[in-house]
């Protein structure tokens, strides 16, 4: 199969049931926007034992049954499918998601003013500027990684992860956002919290975003948070 | 009809409820989840003519007591080769039998094997999340982790004594020492030589193995590139390496997407086998082409079939 050094789309074969389409090397929301419309014009038209797609930032992992299909047939399918993609639905209104900035909820936010020289209050309205879209889920489920946090603000990630950071936290990375779902450790700068409940138990609609979807974040204070949770606590019992 | 009331009496890390797995929803940050080894499961529910991912128990080598409360139902349990007690009298690990109220059934680790899985004639009632009991580790999403003092309920319990019986090990379902793999989808980040090793050198099994994976101990396989790609999607089998060089295995809870490469993926049919391998095993792993795995899996999928439409007596 092809394994250019340069040249995309390149397909790498995964195991004996995946096809991963890589259309890029970097995050961007051009090449962001191809792994869209592929997906779109994958699941409108598709080929014969194909079972799951799976977006990233630069990439589509295309899984198919052994069955019926192959590596072969796959690439041939996805070469057709690129060449004619699919228009992506019209965006619907942004997501908002709220956050609260104070306190134990932002124990990185003197940090990330300090590496930026920005006061903390700056940083909050950058965060709160920032033009944010949905690339992709990944990691864990509900993990949202947002693009779009403004150049001020960009860190690069810590050098060693920090263990049991709360659910909800809002974290920070190079042009990458996430409001966490579960206690996970992170490497990412935590500048606040958030109680929208991204990934929910509930059946009807699991997840608060779609791949694509525009997310503004809204500050919130300590008070409107604590009732924010209690009320999302108080659905999901 | 009647149900089944069971108490566990104990129960160690990593024994879950499981079902077929929530499969489709990786674009969502969600791994299909479901039994680590699929085959056995898979036997499990066939011997009580269940239908295909019917929720049953997978037990660990921290191993599991219950007792029987109310009712009766007849179970099954496969996979590895576990010691177990049943009503005071040691039993074989395949095996379909009788549980009555007033038994115990324990299972502790024997002389092979990570995980076997405990079926039930009848409707275990457990949560389900995203259209499946499957529980998922890192959450706890799902049916759960049993723990000692809880009790389940086996719904629409039945007696099929015509079941019982010991059960047959097949030979897929040993562990497998050497484990075949498709090379990529990020081999181009390693040089030749690197490759050469992850092919040639035995790996161990370190005790850092959950149902998410398995850091493996061995021979540096340092990526040869500076790391710098966007997260990509991961599949179940992934064998990642960090960017010291220290290789894992991805496993049923696996996380959907990540920024370390992947040097290889393990084929399907030996993803069962592999799992069965308990922390300080010797693994050695050799590559066939993307071609020659979908025709091993064919091939696979449909002896498989048989075996269980035999089982099942269909």
């Amino acid at each position: 199969m092809n394994s250019h050094k340069q040249g995309f789309p390149r397909f790498q074969p995964v195991a004996e049931h995946a096809l991963l389409v890589e259309l890029g090397d970097t995050i961007d929301a051009s090449i962001n926007a191809q792994v869209r419309r592929l997906d779109a014009a994958l699941s409108a038209a598709p080929f014969p034992g194909f079972t799951e797609a799976v977006p990233a930032y630069a990439s589509l992992l295309v899984g198919f049954d052994p069955l019926v299909s192959d590596h072969d047939l796959v690439e041939t399918a996805m070469t057709a499918l690129l060449r004619e993609p699919a228009t992506l639905r019209p965006k619907g209104e942004p997501r908002e998601v709220l956050v609260c900035y104070e306190g134990e909820f932002a124990p990185d936010l003197d940090a990330v003013a300090a590496a930026t020289g920005l006061t903390r209050e700056a940083v909050i309205a950058a965060h709160l500027a920032g033009d944010y879209s949905v690339f992709m889920y990944g990691f864990a489920p509900g993990y949202a990684y947002l693009a779009g946090v403004p150049e001020a603000i960009r860190l690069p990630r810590k050098p060693a992860p920090v263990r049991g950071i709360a659910a909800g936290s809002v974290l920070i990375a190079g042009p990458q956002c996430l409001v966490t779902t579960l206690i996970m450790p992170t490497g990412w700068h935590i500048i606040g919290r958030s109680p929208t409940q991204i990934l929910r138990e509930e059946t009807g609609r699991p997840f608060l975003f779609e791949i694509g979807d525009d997310v503004r974040f809204r500050r919130i204070d300590r008070a409107s948070f604590d009732a924010a949770a209690k009320l999302s606590a108080r659905r999901s019992a | 009809m009647a149900s089944a009331v069971i108490d566990i009496v104990q129960a160690g890390p990593l024994v879950t409820v499981q079902d077929g797995g929530r499969p489709r929803l990786m674009r969502y940050g969600v791994p299909a989840s479901g039994p680590m080894d699929r085959g056995s499961f898979a036997i499990a529910n066939a011997a009580l003519g269940n239908a295909d991912g019917a929720a049953g128990i997978e037990v660990s080598v921290g191993g599991l007591a219950l007792e029987c409360m109310e009712g009766s139902v007849t179970i099954a349990l496969a996979g590895g080769g576990f010691r177990v007690t049943l009503g005071g009298h040691e039993h074989p690990s395949w095996i379909v039998a009788e549980l009555k109220a007033g038994m115990r059934l324990t299972i502790r680790p024997g002389l092979w094997g990570s995980w076997t899985y405990l079926a039930f004639a009848g409707r275990l009632d457990a949560k389900p999340w995203l259209g499946s009991a499957s529980t998922h580790g890192p959450s706890g999403f799902g049916g759960g982790r049993l723990m000692a003092g809880q009790r389940i309920t086996i719904a629409d319990a039945e007696r099929r004594p015509a079941r019982i019986g010991e059960l047959d090990c097949p030979v897929s379902a040993r562990p497998r020492h050497t484990v075949k793999v498709v090379l990529g989808p990020q081999d181009r980040f390693f040089a030749p030589e690197t490759i050469e090793t992850l092919l040639s050198q035995p790996f161990t099994l370190t005790d850092a193995y959950d149902r998410m994976g398995v850091r493996l101990a061995g021979p540096s396989l340092r990526p040869d590139a500076v790391l710098d790609m966007p997260s990509e999607p991961i599949a179940r089998g992934s064998i990642q390496v960090s960017g010291d060089g220290v290789p894992a295995v991805l496993l049923a809870d696996h996380q959907t997407t990540g920024g370390y490469p992947k040097i290889a993926t393990i084929i399907s049919g030996h993803l069962d086998g592999f799992a069965q391998l308990r922390s300080r095993a010797q693994v050695a792993f050799s590559a066939m082409s993307p071609q020659a795995a979908v025709e091993a899996t064919r091939t696979r999928r449909l002896s498989q079939a048989r075996f269980l439409a035999r089982l099942r007596g269909d």
